[in-house]
């Protein structure tokens, strides 16, 4: 009926596995028993798409969303959200939520003895323009410590979340900083196997869109899974 | 790159446990959808671990067809939220509520599919998310559907919600993320 089709898998390496026991979590939450191959159907082809409804005034500068601006280094991060194919995946809703730059998330369950800052939320949202374009304008988090092990500490990171294609293309993940000595010591990091794959979550300085005597600038490409297989040539990169 | 022109994509990492603050529940209620044939249904349960514990911090998106069996475009209501698509937290016990309407039956090829929603499963300790489906046991085509037919024998009945014996709208259905009654999920 549907010629065998089944789902494709990920590329070896590329993803981490669902068990990986330095990352202490995940021991007790992962599935052991096989994976099922999925038949590729109408179901998994298709996917949410959003509209512009979701999207509010300042949803894309974490630093205007209070009355002042809040404390720490200000910083602009940018991107393309581009298919398997390299074509840019229009629309795709984009939401990243992130600590202060005490190292402190607006969040009842984090303990860490840091400061919250009244003026900052961490959390924004927004939809790719026609190129897949995405920025918004931040402050830099900070690192913050957490129960894994002795004396952890989670590198500079901030979340990202996104709808591409399908239901199957929805990616979670988290961009890190070039530079920070914490990401070898890591183990969410490290559940990645392949050394490449791992450091394309780490952004780039961008001198290019740094604002002279105001912030720096970070870029960050993303690659969602499927393709669009329009028949016309995109750029590709 | 893999082969010419294809790019890899990006490695997922966790949500963590703080995603509340930036993964806002993301909902289109029933009464907006103007389909007057459709029924509403909720379906409740749990996230629990391979030790039964449950878990506070999971996150799940459903992915629903509408009564005919025809999937939501481009969202263009005032929301922004596509109908059909729905994300819910656990709460402190663990627990979840989801209110949608029913799907229909979906095509595939010549047939359809037994009416179901696409399930995705987000939690700390997660490193990626998982995939899976929620059937209904109120319904006779869960027999013939190809993908349940691909779930081995003895595990379908860990994607199928039952519905509660007084209250024929309201079904139960649990994920369980390890152990011996533990979810079928899909490899993607």
């Amino acid at each position: 009926m549907l010629n065998g089709v089944t789902v494709p898998t990920a590329i070896p390496g590329t993803q981490p596995e669902f068990h990986f026991p330095p990352y202490v979590s995940s021991i007790a939450r992962s599935p052991r028993m096989p994976l099922v191959l999925l038949p590729e159907t109408l179901s998994e082809r298709a996917g949410p798409v959003f509209g512009r409804g979701l999207i509010r005034v300042n949803d894309n500068d974490l630093t205007a969303q209070h009355e002042s601006q809040p404390l720490g280094e200000r910083i602009f991060v940018h991107g393309r959200v581009l298919d398997e194919g390299g074509r840019p995946v229009r629309g795709a809703l984009v939401e990243v939520w992130q600590a202060n730059a005490a190292g402190r998330y607006r969040h009842k369950v984090d303990g860490h003895d840091a400061p919250l800052d009244p003026n900052f939320s961490g959390a924004g949202r927004m939809l790719t323009d026609d190129e897949g374009r995405y920025w918004f304008k931040t402050i830099k988090p900070g690192a913050y410590p957490w129960n894994n092990h002795d004396n952890a500490w989670r590198p500079a990171h901030i979340h990202f979340s996104l709808f591409g294609a399908g239901i199957l293309s929805r990616l979670v993940t988290q961009m890190y900083f070039p530079g920070d000595p914490l990401q070898p010591l890591d183990p969410i990091f490290n559940s990645i196997p392949d050394e490449g794959a791992r450091n394309r979550l780490i952004s780039s300085l961008d001198m290019t869109r740094a604002q002279p005597h105001y912030a720096l600038a970070y870029a960050f490409d993303i690659v969602l899974r499927g393709r669009d297989d329009t028949p016309f040539e995109e750029t590709r990169r | 790159m893999t082969e010419s022109g294809s790019l890899v994509p990006s490695s997922s990492q966790t949500v963590g446990p703080y995603f509340r603050i930036g993964l806002k529940p993301l909902d289109r209620r029933p009464a907006e959808a103007h389909e007057t044939s459709a029924r509403t249904v909720e379906i409740r349960g749990k996230v629990l671990d391979g030790g039964g514990l449950p878990v506070p911090d999971a996150m799940l998106e459903f992915w629903g067809a509408n009564s005919s069996g025809i999937y939501a475009g481009a969202a263009s209501e005032p929301s922004g939220c596509p109908a059909g698509f729905h994300r819910v937290a656990t709460d402190d016990a663990g627990s979840f509520s989801l209110t949608t309407l029913k799907p229909g039956p979906v095509p595939a090829g010549a047939g359809t599919q037994a009416p179901h929603l696409v399930v995705l499963v987000f939690a700390r300790g997660l490193l990626r998310n998982l995939v899976t489906r929620v059937y209904f046991s109120d319904e006779p085509a869960n027999a013939a559907d190809l993908v349940l037919s691909q779930v081995p024998e003895d595990r379908r009945r860990t994607i199928i919600a039952s519905a509660n014996s007084h209250n024929s709208s309201l079904f139960h259905w649990s994920v369980i993320l390890q152990g011996k009654d533990e979810t079928a999920f899909f490899a993607w």
